[in-house]
């Protein structure tokens, strides 16, 4: 029996391909912003959420949701406040968040086993309900980041400039920011929020390594994402590993092969 | 020369700046009570040593570093109500494409054009056609699928200068555009914005401390150190300080604080 026979796997390949094309286009954003840790952060903070969710008996995607925004939110007006104490002031933040998580969780008496499929994914939690929501809110951050995309990328390519000459910066800033938690709250059951991160930034590593200009480069990374996801995943089925360390494992090796590859190329 | 100076009338200002004082957290301010007027059409150098002030004058004026005192006007219009700002082009110090992925010339230039379109959605035909103007303006037709980082040093100068153009500004504030940035270059460079000072009367200030490449082209020189020390063609300065760079051993010694970085 192959896992498209499932309908529990066809579900996870469903939500797979949906976190793997969305997270590495919000991940390029950050990349190009030099916040490629920010991903992570988040997710610690998203934790917390859960934590609240599991405590307060409401869905602990969507507290997760809240947590991530209100964090993601602090760590722009943070950034573009320029504090000298900034990089604690994010240290502080990410670390209570997890702890915050921790403690909620095991106040909750949910310390067990599914405390994991929050931290790390798994596949068989996905349910149809977060089908359509991972859906739902996949599909707004792809038609965000499409519509917006000229703006978005005139601030990546030179912020003050764009300020300059009137461009909302701040405001695009903070949407990048609250894009970024709406894909760390909806990989909680594939890769969990651990390592969301990884997926938002390894394919778009790999892809500016192969690409040609900015936006083949968000192309190739959001196709890369999505088959790395489907591939960790039926690795992840086989071998019944954890799924997002088998994903973002993956993506860390498609990146190893392509840099070695275009290495020996050039030498 | 590249253009005779317009007459001033206080209606063609472009620039001004009333007893602007800047300091960042130190005692002693990184420039004090400085005024300056500047008229549409002006090709104005802004000269000095390094840390005496030129680059934190241009951020101030362009609402990048807050002053501690003093009011700046473009065009006439309080700095902090100018809602024109598409007029406004701004090229900082060791400018790069703040992106580490592949990057090509028609995206950086396409960004320019932002501040005159709508902010979503794809680009419409005119706006296309002000992109490809910026490029051939530039000289960088047929360049337009390149990654920017493949070329020169003096190409992606011009590519900069192009993503401003893009948005077809009247007032240009480069910040030493050239470092880096080998003779020829340089020289082409000026060439070009000596263009876009004749040709179109686009207003440029052009911060350099090194600014020989442009010198025979400007108006008028205004000497930064701590203050203005000297406002007027440069034929008029005074020989000690023909070299800006050495300005301080003219009587005035270089501040004592420590200049943070990027001033």
């Amino acid at each position: 029996m192959g896992p498209l026979d499932l309908e529990f796997m066809r579900t996870a390949y469903l939500v797979g391909a949906i976190v793997g094309c969305t997270a590495p286009l919000v991940g390029l954003l950050l990349v190009e912003r030099r916040m490629s840790l920010i991903g992570d952060g988040l997710g610690h903070v998203a934790f917390a959420g859960v934590g609240f969710g599991l405590v307060l008996g409401v869905e602990p995607v969507l507290t997760a949701l809240v947590a991530a925004i209100i964090g993601a939110v602090a760590i722009e007006w943070v950034r573009s406040s320029r504090l000298a104490a900034g990089d604690r002031a994010l240290a502080l933040l990410f670390y209570s968040g997890l702890a915050g998580g921790v403690v909620l969780v095991s106040s909750a008496g949910q310390f067990n086993a599914s405390v994991n499929s929050y931290l790390f994914g798994s596949i068989l939690t996905i349910s149809d309900r977060d089908l359509v929501l991972t859906g739902l809110l996949g599909f707004v951050v792809a038609i965000v980041i499409s519509a917006l995309w000229r703006s978005l990328t005139a601030v990546a390519i030179d912020e003050e400039g764009a300020a300059v000459t009137g461009i909302p910066v701040r405001v695009l800033n903070v949407l990048v920011a609250v894009l970024a938690a709406v894909v760390v709250a909806v990989s909680i059951r594939t890769v969990g929020v651990l390592l969301i991160g990884a997926l938002m930034v390894l394919p778009v590593m790999t892809a500016a390594s192969l690409a040609w200009s900015l936006k083949s480069t968000a192309a190739i990374g959001a196709a890369l994402g999505a088959l790395t996801a489907l591939v960790g995943l039926t690795a992840a089925f086989y071998g019944n590993w954890a799924p997002g360390g088998t994903i973002v494992l993956v993506a860390a090796m498609t990146y190893a092969v392509v840099l070695t590859v275009t290495a020996l190329r050039r030498s | 020369m590249c253009r005779v100076s317009t007459q001033a009338t206080d209606r063609d200002e472009a620039l001004r700046v009333t007893g602007l004082s800047v300091t960042y957290g130190t005692a002693t301010p990184v420039l004090s009570d400085v005024n300056l007027v500047v008229h549409q059409g002006e090709f104005l150098a802004i000269a000095g040593p390094n840390g005496g002030g030129k680059t934190t004058l241009l951020r101030a004026v362009l609402g990048l570093v807050k002053p501690a005192s003093g009011s700046v006007a473009l065009y006439g219009v309080p700095a902090d109500s100018f809602r024109d700002r598409a007029r406004i082009g701004y090229l900082r110090q060791r400018s790069d494409v703040g992106v580490e992925a592949p990057v090509t010339v028609r995206e950086v230039v396409t960004a320019g054009r932002l501040p005159r379109t709508r902010r979503f959605g794809p680009l419409r035909t005119p706006d296309r056609t002000a992109v490809d103007a910026a490029i051939h303006r530039v000289g960088l037709e047929g360049l337009e699928s390149m990654r920017v980082r493949r070329l020169s040093g003096g190409q992606q100068q011009r590519v900069f200068l192009a993503k401003l153009l893009a948005a077809e500004p009247t007032l240009l504030f480069l910040d030493e555009p050239t470092t880096g940035v080998d003779a020829d270059a340089q020289e082409q460079f000026a060439e070009l914005l000596c263009e876009l000072n004749s040709g179109l009367g686009v207003t440029i200030l052009y911060v350099s401390h090194e600014f020989g490449a442009v010198e025979r082209h400007v108006d008028r020189l205004v000497l930064v150190n701590g203050g203005i020390r000297f406002d007027g063609a440069p034929h008029d300065l005074p020989g000690q300080w023909h070299d800006p760079s050495h300005t301080h051993a003219a009587g005035h010694p270089p501040h004592k604080s420590t200049p943070p970085k990027d001033r």
